[in-house]
């Protein structure tokens, strides 16, 4: 196979008397879906936050391309082209899609104008509409504010970010928990897209029958580490729930 | 689908399309348009019921100049309750400011003072109300102690200081003839009074700033969602800290105007400056919540009770119907927020 992409090995993580992570191992490939699942408490979430720069692990190594690396902060990942579309999204519901898309990273006038700062509008409304085309996303007006638009939409317009500044890894954490169907098939063909582009999704979800849609292959984390992996063309939904639960025996 | 319209995928007709914002709604905000054509509206009334009087030139004038320090003390206000903060203290950092510039200027020339020892009082005043800004919002944004309460208590304090340093009185000698005669009384042309282009200026100025640059976008990112500002990398507290600055410039230069239009440091005064100007800049729509609010609405709210408390004046009913009025809109523009907020919230 490839040379990974992003890899963790051995990561450690103690909350007081939680172990969170026992020496947990994961691993990206380049321009793949990797699905990253397990039961509650399985130590997702912190796995992610550790990949992700929001907290640092007692232990353990993050490799990007085969070089270790030290995330001290969502931005530092950023920098390396990691970013994370979070379950909550952080959006600002009072900006509107093309200011959310730019948000932190404005675009200004420059020359004799530079040193004011001023924000050149019309710049960012145009990358912002083609991060959308991009990505196929419908919104009709990009100049309303976030928060008036639908779950999907407002999901889209954090992907749609995520997309535009990660040229290697994009952290999705249940994407698609709090939409309809429509628009999770929406959030899914996005997810391909992104992929297509040859940027690797890291997508954590708990539903089963989505994994095998849209993963190339399955993680399963238990109890801080990684119990199983995963082809998900060849995989069924009671395999990977006899992983995550335990019931079947571990594998790689 | 045009060829222009580069980017704007259809594929879902069955959408409801949002409505466009137009130039008007970008300009005012929603809630601040109701509150716009309700200044028409008095405007038109008060110039129907007395075209002889109100709205001449001289009336102009006055409703400016009674509108001039609240529209600056209003200007940092909006920023502040953008943020999602509020400031009570504007009045007493007023005071404080005005009397320390007083103070220095008693022991520099006094009523006869010189334009450099007046300038350096100037820039006392503004220094101080700055100083005391940056404290404020240190405590509110490293210290994590509600805004609400921190001014509370920096009112308290500045009027305290004030009050220590003068002894409770009125720093005699404190607003110098130089200073009266211009900033105070003085009119550009003869015309334009100066204490109204002051507060042009800083209106202007700090409009442009919150509308068009990344100070004033940072300002509405902190207020719409300060978590998602932080992890984009938006240095959150230490933009509250600048937020609360200008607010505290902003008093500081409304007490060098208090100062030359009042010729006194007006120590009794200003208590309900802080109540009046928060009226003024929720009137015209900027959300208590946050993330929400523009200037020219604050320059709409200020002016409501400036040209009521004027045309009631001139159509000789009783000026106090002011308050009832100015409530009864207040209330009116925040039953709007929540309602949009509703709305918001079940899409």
């Amino acid at each position: 196979m490839t040379e990974p992409l992003l890899e963790a090995r051995g990561l450690t993580k103690r909350y007081g008397q939680v172990q969170a992570l026992q020496g947990a191992d994961f691993t990206a490939y380049p321009g793949e879906v990797v699905a990253l699942i397990g039961d509650n408490g399985a130590g997702k979430s912190t796995l992610v936050k550790a990949l992700s720069g929001a907290l640092r692990p007692d232990g353990g190594d993050i490799l990007l391309e085969g070089r270790a690396v030290h995330l001290d902060s969502p931005l530092d990942a950023q920098r390396l082209g990691i970013e994370t579309v979070y379950q909550d999204l952080a959006l600002a519901p009072d900006l509107d899609a093309a200011a959310n898309l730019h948000l932190g990273r404005e675009l200004y006038f420059g020359g004799i104008l530079r040193p004011l700062s001023i924000l050149d509008r019309g710049a960012m409304r145009r990358a912002a509409r083609t991060a959308f085309a991009e990505l196929g996303i419908d919104l009709r007006d990009i100049t309303v504010p976030v928060g008036s638009l639908s779950g999907g939409q407002r999901q889209s317009v954090a992907v749609a970010r995520a997309v535009a500044y990660a040229n290697k890894v994009i952290f999705m954490d249940e994407p698609t928990a709090a939409l309809g169907v429509v628009q999770r098939g929406r959030v899914l063909d996005t997810i391909r897209r992104v992929r297509d582009r040859g940027v690797s999704v890291v997508l954590i979800s708990h539903n089963m029958p989505e994994v095998l849609a849209v993963a190339d292959r399955v993680e399963v984390l238990r109890l801080g580490q990684r119990v199983a992996r995963f082809t998900a063309a060849e995989s069924t939904v009671e395999e990977l729930v006899g992983a995550m639960t335990g019931a079947l025996a571990a594998q790689s | 689908m045009t060829a222009t319209e580069v980017g704007v995928v259809e594929e879902n007709g069955g959408a409801v399309e949002p409505p466009s914002a137009s130039l008007s709604q970008r300009l005012l905000g929603a809630n601040a348009l109701w509150t716009f054509l309700i200044l028409v509206g008095l405007v038109v009334f008060f110039t129907i019921a007395a075209p002889s009087t109100f709205l001449t030139q001289y009336d102009i004038t006055q409703i400016a100049t009674n509108a001039a320090i609240y529209l600056v003390l209003g200007v940092g206000m909006t920023f502040v309750i953008i943020t999602g903060g509020i400031d009570l203290s504007v009045g007493s950092v007023l005071i404080l400011s005005g009397v320390l510039a007083a103070e220095y200027v008693v022991h520099h020339g006094g009523y006869n003072a010189h334009w450099p020892s007046i300038i350096v009082g100037i820039v006392i005043s503004m220094a101080t109300g700055t100083a005391w800004g940056v404290l404020q919002g240190f405590v509110c944004a490293k210290a994590k102690v509600p805004p609400l309460i921190v001014t509370l208590g920096g009112l308290g304090m500045a009027l305290g200081i004030a009050r220590i340093i003068t002894t409770g009185n009125d720093v005699a000698g404190g607003a110098p003839n130089a200073l009266v005669e211009t900033l105070g009384l003085g009119k550009l042309f003869g015309v334009i009074p100066w204490i109204v282009i002051v507060a042009v200026l800083c209106t202007v100025v700090f409009g442009l700033v919150l509308a068009y640059t990344r100070f004033g976008r940072y300002t509405y990112a902190i207020g719409s969602n300060a978590e998602a500002a932080r992890r984009v990398g938006i240095k959150v507290e230490r933009k509250l800290i600048q937020v609360y600055a200008l607010s505290g410039l902003m008093a500081g230069i409304a007490g060098v105007m208090s100062l030359a239009f009042f010729h006194t440091t007006t120590i009794a005064g200003h208590s309900t400056d802080n109540l009046a100007v928060i009226t003024a800049v929720v009137m015209g729509g900027t959300s208590l919540f946050g993330g929400r609010g523009t200037i020219v609405g604050t320059v709409i709210g200020v002016f409501i009770p400036a040209v009521l408390n004027s045309g009631l004046v001139i159509i000789g009913v009783q000026q106090y119907w002011q308050d009832v009025a100015v409530g009864a809109v207040l209330v009116f523009a925040v039953y709007l927020d929540q309602l949009r907020r509703r709305s918001r919230e079940r899409s």
